[in-house]
């Protein structure tokens, strides 16, 4: 046995790598970590998309657990989320908008198409809110809590699954705690 | 006046990267501009995710590099702006990672895998005399 242990080291290491390596095959290069997750919301204040006149501030979201959704009217997988987003706003979901890099009247026409689910939409037309919030493409989906800390990033179009497992538990959870 | 022409044209396709990084971004000093082209190279692409800033063409890399730039020209050291980023992207933005207690085995790993050759190479030739 003794003869062997040093032997079998390369083996073992081998194996090792190849379990890494094999695990790294499924995983998905583009769902990062977000490192906003436990930080306070950035700061922004942003003209609204329909009253452009009105300045919107990051601390007027009012002091309950919202979503805040980045989306665009360039954004063909926005459109797919629409829907769904339709769907929590009816049942009673705050939904918040920041309309990415976009042009505000493609905007408008295209929430007359797809339907608006939002409460406020801010207009982030050159992107820097966007970037604060670590935001690489859109849609995203943001949980804000009470305090204004962001609880949970979804990167992507967000489906039923992920609503059930894990957004609307973790929202339930932190409506709860205060 | 053939010889000035074919000067001309091997400067030109020499230097893209020299026009590049000063006519669209214009910094005022070579040291700024040096430092503006490093991070560039040294910044990862979020959407294209293997090419670098400088390269890439997606949107979101255009903002960045709008970004880096304003900071590089507030006169931002090279850590400051690597802080900007990271504290809104993470380490991923870096195409080096930093050396911290997660990337300890990343960075000192191939040391370990030498190291544990050296020693089994050792051993085995050493038990090898003794035998004989």
């Amino acid at each position: 046995m003794n003869r062997i242990g040093w032997r079998i080291i390369p083996i073992l290491f081998f194996l090792l790598l190849s379990v890494l390596l094999w695990r790294g095959l499924s995983l998905d290069p583009h769902t990062l970590p977000s490192v906003q997750v436990g930080k306070i919301l950035p700061a922004f204040a942003l003209p609204e998309l329909i009253h452009p006149e009105k300045i919107f501030k990051s601390n007027q979201i009012p002091q309950q657990v919202v979503l805040l959704n980045v989306w665009a009217s360039w954004c063909a997988a926005c459109v797919d989320e629409q829907v769904f987003m339709m769907e929590l706003s009816r049942k009673g979901v705050p939904v918040y908008g920041l309309n990415y890099k976009d042009n505000a009247d493609d905007a408008i026409k295209w929430l007359e198409q797809w339907g608006n689910p939002y409460k406020v939409i801010v207009q982030d037309s050159q992107g820097k809110t966007a970037i604060d919030l670590g935001v690489y493409g859109a849609p995203e989906t943001f949980i804000i809590d009470k305090k204004g800390l962001i609880r949970y990033r979804h990167a992507g179009i967000m489906s039923q699954k992920v609503w059930a497992d894990e957004m609307a538990p973790l929202m339930k959870q932190l409506d709860n705690n205060g | 006046m053939r010889k000035y022409l074919i000067a001309i044209i091997f400067f030109s396709c020499w230097s893209p990267h020299f026009v590049f990084a000063n006519s669209l971004y214009p910094l005022d000093s070579a040291k700024k501009n040096a430092q503006f082209s490093y991070l560039l190279k040294n910044l990862r692409c979020l959407v294209c995710q293997n090419q670098d800033l400088a390269d890439s063409n997606a949107e979101l890399a255009k903002d960045l590099r709008q970004r880096v730039y304003e900071l590089v020209k507030e006169g931002k050291s090279d850590s400051e702006i690597g802080d900007y980023l990271t504290s809104r992207y993470g380490d991923f933005i870096l195409f080096k990672p930093p050396v911290k207690a997660a990337t300890l085995l990343l960075w000192f790993g191939p040391l370990l895998f030498l190291l544990s050759g050296f020693i089994i190479f050792w051993r085995t030739c050493f038990k090898r005399v003794s035998y004989e």
